[in-house]
């Protein structure tokens, strides 16, 4: 009886989704004529390049003109780990182990990992240091330094990263964030406005504020990301 | 190939696997009942929603939304780029998405130790 509710919801929801959809023609251009600037896509694409010097105009959106909500972004990914956190908290009782793997891993992914982890860091930094060039940016650049700290504490089960340190760069990566946007404030324009000049197109120093603000996301995501890896897995385990 | 029909067929392709991913997305999360079960659940549907997003902002033909010299004079001669609205939007989507994820996780591994069962229909109590 309850899985026919359940078949008889989801055919409703899908019939509902695909009726939508078959409505939309897939591969068609829904951005009006780009010179003339109909929609908010085309404005952007038409604008970023030369009032902005980006090469990419995702990051342009994120960062420039939609940079308030990418703070309000960060602010929630910072909430996420810290809920995360206060949710797995606990005193630790008598006779608990700090610890629950006990087994090492093989020496192939030890040395592996110790091998492949600089890659990785050094990776990452380039992913969001070239953030305004190529396809990338401060969060995926965060996801991958991240996902090299995860190889690590996969690797080898007594390797921590301190928590005063990941809440020290969080910080003031936050600090930066924030303070970028207070600088377009004081120097008369708005918040986050880009008060920097933009310099030329495909340069590395280009774009104004873009590439301080992507570095600061990139730092303050892989803080984040690795401070969450930490605290799943070193939960204290009843013995 | 006729490419009209050629189309018709990208297009059911692209918006069933979408759909589809929402679907098998909700099944988990009404039928399943291990919560990390629904947990992964619930990130099929956000992938189900992020690949819809995408479709809909995609042009035939289009380039990715990222200048480069070669990429202005493309422009200037007319091909499309993809619309980079939905692209800047499901970036935002899947940092939000990382961070349910993670709370519900942790709100699973906190239901796990408290009732050493992370299986709904075992847990009876109401308050803990």
């Amino acid at each position: 009886m309850k899985r026919a509710f359940i078949l008889l919801l989801l055919v409703v929801v899908g019939w509902v989704l695909a009726d939508t959809f078959s409505q939309i023609n897939f591969g068609e251009s829904r951005m009006g004529d780009i010179k003339q600037q109909e929609t908010v896509g085309a404005y952007y694409l038409n604008n970023t390049v030369e009032k902005l010097s980006v090469a990419n105009v995702v990051t342009a959106i994120v960062v420039n003109y939609r940079g308030f909500d990418t703070l309000g972004e960060v602010t929630v990914l910072f909430l996420a780990a810290s809920g995360l956190a206060s949710i797995l908290y606990r005193r630790k009782k008598r006779g608990e182990h700090d610890v629950m793997i006990l087994k090492n891993s093989s020496q192939l992914l030890q040395t592996g990992a110790k091998l492949i982890f600089p890659a990785i860091l050094v990776l990452g930094a380039y992913v969001f240091i070239h953030g305004h060039l190529t396809p990338g940016g401060g969060f995926q650049g965060g996801a991958i330094i991240a996902s090299g700290f995860l190889l690590m504490f996969m690797a080898y089960k007594d390797y921590h990263v301190s928590h005063n340190v990941l809440t020290w760069v969080e910080s003031v990566a936050g600090i930066l964030f924030v303070s970028v946007g207070i600088w377009g404030l004081i120097s008369g324009a708005t918040f986050l406005e880009n008060v920097l000049g933009t310099g030329t197109l495909n340069d590395l120093i280009s774009g104004g504020v873009i590439p301080l603000i992507y570095i600061a996301v990139g730092f303050k995501v892989a803080a984040e990301l690795t401070g969450v890896l930490e605290t799943l897995l070193n939960f204290k385990t009843e013995k | 190939m006729d490419p009209i029909l050629y189309n018709k067929i990208i297009s059911v392709g692209v918006y069933g696997s979408a759909i589809g991913l929402i679907l098998i997305g909700l099944y988990a999360v009404l039928v399943k009942k291990h919560l990390t079960k629904i947990v992964i659940g619930l990130s099929i549907i956000d992938a189900g929603v992020h690949l819809l997003f995408i479709a809909v902002g995609f042009i035939k033909g289009g380039t990715a939304p990222i200048f480069s010299e070669k990429g202005i004079e493309l422009v200037n001669q007319g091909t499309a780029m993809v619309d980079p609205v939905p692209q800047a939007l499901v970036l935002t989507a899947i940092v939000i998405g990382f961070g349910v994820t993670a709370v519900a996780l942790s709100l699973v591994i906190r239901l796990y130790r408290h009732h050493h069962t992370a299986r709904i229909d075992h847990i009876k109590s109401l308050k803990w």
